[in-house]
């Protein structure tokens, strides 16, 4: 079939895709190349992918299966501090992972606040060490992400349908049939590839609430090929495992959602007259309820054991601090150049590689792209000198599959609905970019752009390897707090980056939706 | 333009003064250079009168460090690497990455010190630290038929989880499998690394953590805090010992040879118990600071010579895996 002529180019956005692959497979490359012989799998590696996929996949169904109702719920009420508690719920994503644990500890722990409730009652403290615990972890980590995805499928939903539904007489059962359904068949399965993913990768929540080692993950495996064996080798097909399995859950989601958008409407504000009844707003209150106590409850353990210690922070923290935000900065930016061109490339309709691309990011183990981008550039330069740029530019490669699944289902409703009549008008390129599509990708870009932001202040991931003394990132600071005894210091510094984190993102978040709403 | 051209002027200057100095390249773990680490005050300190630029470069903890200069190979930038500890000895003797080192010292530790490559700088203990007030056990045993809780890290991916893996098994040979079975309903849960199961003990999610004998200090000391102590197990403890060496690629031989002379010198040694919480490898003549004479001193030191350790590890590990992942 030949292709149908487009508002904007396809090259910028496969060239984005190209440098991504380029990349992650180069870094992955380079990590074979210079393996020596090693050992092979063995048995213990094979039950290691048997768990990681078993957890990831338990993960991934439980947060997005929980976040459909929330989302809904959430879709149709309007309350006072909605729109602070979809902030929120930016903030277990991007939390360093020993801290999150540590404040998930705090409230389901063996003598977290449940236990003690429990206690209360004479019933035995809550036994949180398991696969149980991995997956409420897990859940804890993407129900918020998966919630706000899919509730973004709800706004996509143009006013005027809900209205026309509402003057056909339709309840609540025939708009989730009409409406509900065939948007959720379009965003639910990249929701449930993008979780499976980042379950995929998970290391130190797994080990940490598996309870022992039957809860090995592969990036554990790789942690262990890498610095006991230093057997490169290994490691680099592990990591060969990890993307293998993102990449046909990404393909799987990619066959599975169906493509056409709900249709063009007036961007009128989105009035709902449906789900009036008693028992639907007590099931919505009892629903947002839960969901917010989930959520709440950790954070406020984290902001408790912070307080103490963000008053008498060391100088070297604040210089963290202040490096945290440039390299998110600088990651976010990055992103965008990324980002805006491949999902401009997707909505043009050619997917699967730019798509495939996109995911790579959250596929690979840091560990093993780190090193191999430390082998590429060893030779080349002091990788210390590029210890920040390297930083910004791998986590914006790991924000990339969140930042895609945000921006993609919006571009594909712009250029489907506003395309034919700029290519009648002779407006393609840079003018559509410009006057059309940016604009009216206001709000997902900043979403995306606060997530990025956030997201790349609370990693870790391949700055341990290239790290410099003199410039540290806040959370190899928390880390580094930690691994001397200071507890406090580390909360403090932890409370800090939290506020940080939250702050990047609810201005990049609000920043896109200013003017925007009714 | 004449601003531009005075300025580059002083850069060049600058940078050709900068040059005359030789410059020391140490690699070693992140806590070491730390703003509360040692690294400050050694590098002060040695600096005085060296005439030379001493740089630390921090790169994640002792495993991550050998990685690094396996990576690197003979091209490494590295004069000396300090961090290393007695379980990576062997792998690292093994790469033929270090020379012989020139050091003279009378040593304090507990066991025998000979080495023709690694010299070392601090030690400790492995011990499971609890509360005061706790009735602890005072042997494995003991501790596997108690109810008590206690938080390990992971021997794949951290050097005290591997240090009791070694622990058990000198102590206990071919009976450690049943140790580790007797232990598996004490274990809460396994970290990745110490900081996480030090953290979980402190906000109490279990009855004592694997750490160090001197770790109890550490809050007596820096907190005033006496309420940590560590239960002393008539097995014996397992010894880290913490050890330096010299690149055998270095640019600079002879000031590496002098750096690591420095390492077991008084002004060194005395900076080690209070910024790594460690025994300092030769004592200071001021003794050790005060709260360290409090701390229990184990009766027998265990420590297996690197290549039975090494030969032991695979084994070793997957009785663990079997016995705990019942």
């Amino acid at each position: 079939m030949a292709r149908r002529a487009q508002p904007v180019g396809a090259g910028p956005g496969i060239g984005a895709a190209a440098a991504v692959g380029a990349l992650i497979l180069g870094s992955l490359a380079a990590v074979f190349l210079r393996a020596e012989a090693g050992r092979g799998l063995g048995p213990a590696d094979w039950a290691a992918v048997r768990f990681t996929v078993l957890q990831a996949t338990l993960s991934a169904a439980i947060s997005v299966g929980l976040a459909v109702p929330v989302a809904r719920a959430l879709a149709r009420r309007r309350f006072v501090g909605r729109r602070a508690l979809i902030a929120l719920m930016g903030a277990p994503f991007i939390l360093p992972v020993i801290v999150a644990v540590l404040g998930l500890l705090s409230v389901f722990g063996r003598s977290g606040w449940v236990s003690q409730a429990l206690g209360w009652f004479g019933l035995p403290p809550l036994s949180i060490y398991g696969l149980h615990g991995v997956v409420l972890a897990h859940v804890f980590f993407n129900l918020p992400l998966a919630t706000r995805l899919i509730l973004q499928g709800w706004q996509e939903i143009p006013a005027e349908r809900f209205r026309l539904a509402a003057q056909l007489g339709a309840g609540p059962g025939e708009i989730r049939r009409l409406l509900e359904r065939p948007m959720l068949a379009r965003v639910v399965p990249g929701a449930l590839a993008v979780v499976f993913a980042i379950c995929l990768t998970s290391f130190a929540v797994a080990l940490t609430l598996g309870g022992g080692p039957r809860a090995t993950t592969i990036e554990l495996a790789i942690y262990q090929a890498f610095r006991f064996d230093f057997d490169l080798g290994r490691a680099a097909l592990l990591s060969s495992i990890q993307i293998l399995l993102t990449s046909a859950a990404a393909l799987l989601a990619l066959k599975a959602a169906r493509h056409e958008g709900p249709g063009a409407g007036l961007d009128r504000p989105v009035q709902r007259w449906d789900a009036n009844g008693a028992g639907l707003v007590a099931q919505d209150a009892a629903l947002i309820g839960l969901a917010t106590l989930f959520l709440a409850l950790p954070l406020a353990a984290i902001i408790a054991r912070g307080v103490p210690g963000i008053l008498s922070l060391p100088a070297g923290v604040w210089r963290a601090a202040l490096t945290s935000v440039e390299v998110a900065a600088g990651s976010t930016a990055l992103l965008l150049m990324l980002a805006l061109p491949m999902a401009a490339t997707v909505a043009t309709g050619r997917r699967a590689g730019v798509e495939l691309a996109g995911m790579l990011g959250l596929a690979a183990s840091p560990l093993v792209i780190g090193t191999g981008l430390f082998i590429i550039i060893n030779p080349l330069a002091d990788p210390r000198a590029l210890a920040l740029p390297v930083t910004a530019l791998v986590n914006a490669v790991m924000a990339l599959p969140f930042a895609l699944r945000i921006l993609v289902p919006r571009a594909c409703e712009v250029v489907a609905r506003h395309g034919r009549l700029a290519l009648a008008l002779d407006m393609g390129g840079w003018p559509f970019v410009r006057r059309v599509l940016l604009p009216r990708m206001r709000p997902q870009i900043g979403f995306a752009a606060g997530l990025a932001a956030a997201l790349s202040m609370g990693d870790l991931g391949v700055i341990a390897l290239f790290a410099d003394p003199d410039r540290a990132t806040l959370p190899l600071q928390v880390w580094r707090l930690m691994g001397a005894y200071r507890m406090e210091t580390a909360a403090g510094a932890a409370l800090l980056l939290l506020c940080l984190s939250m702050a990047a993102f609810w201005l990049l978040d609000r920043g896109g939706r200013f003017h925007a709403e009714a | 333009m004449k601003h531009l051209a005075f300025a580059a002027g002083v850069m060049m200057t600058a940078t050709a003064a900068f040059a005359e100095k030789p410059e020391l390249v140490v690699y070693t773990y992140d806590s070491f250079v730390s703003d509360w680490g040692p690294g400050p005050a050694v590098e002060a300190a040695f600096e005085e009168d060296c005439d030379c630029d001493l740089k630390f470069v921090a790169a994640g903890d002792g495993a991550a460090l050998l990685a690094r200069l396996r990576l690197e190979g003979a091209r490494s930038d590295a004069d000396v690497v300090l961090g290393l500890d007695t379980s990576l000895t062997a792998a690292a003797r093994a790469t033929g990455l270090f020379a012989p080192h020139a050091v003279e010292a009378e040593f304090d530790l507990p066991v025998p010190w000979q080495d023709d490559v690694f010299v070392p700088y601090d030690w400790g203990y492995f011990a499971f630290v609890h509360n005061v007030g706790l009735e602890a056990p005072t042997s494995f045993r003991a501790l596997a038929d108690s109810d008590l809780k206690i938080v390990i890290q992971d021997p794949r991916s951290s050097t005290p989880g591997l240090g009791l893996l070694m622990w058990v098994k000198a102590a206990y040979g071919d009976e450690a499998a049943g140790i580790w079975k007797g232990l598996a309903d004490n274990i809460v849960t396994v970290t990745r690394g110490w900081s996480e199961a030090y953290g979980l003990f402190l906000d109490g999610e279990a009855d004592m953590v694997l750490s160090y004998t001197t770790s109890p200090a550490y809050h007596l000391i820096a907190e005033k805090d006496a309420s940590k102590t560590a239960a002393a197990f008539d097995e014996g403890h397992y010894m880290q010992v913490e050890v330096a060496a010299k690149l055998a690629a270095s640019d600079h031989p002879e000031l590496a040879d002098r750096f690591l002379q420095f390492m077991v010198s008084e002004a060194f040694q005395s900076i080690i118990p209070t910024t790594n919480w460690m025994y300092p490898a030769v004592t200071p003549k001021a003794g050790l600071p005060e709260g360290f004479d409090g701390l229990i001193r184990p009766a027998r030191s265990l420590l297996l010579p690197e290549d039975e350790a090494a030969a032991l590890r695979d084994a070793a590990l997957a009785e663990w895996r079997d016995a705990l992942s019942q």
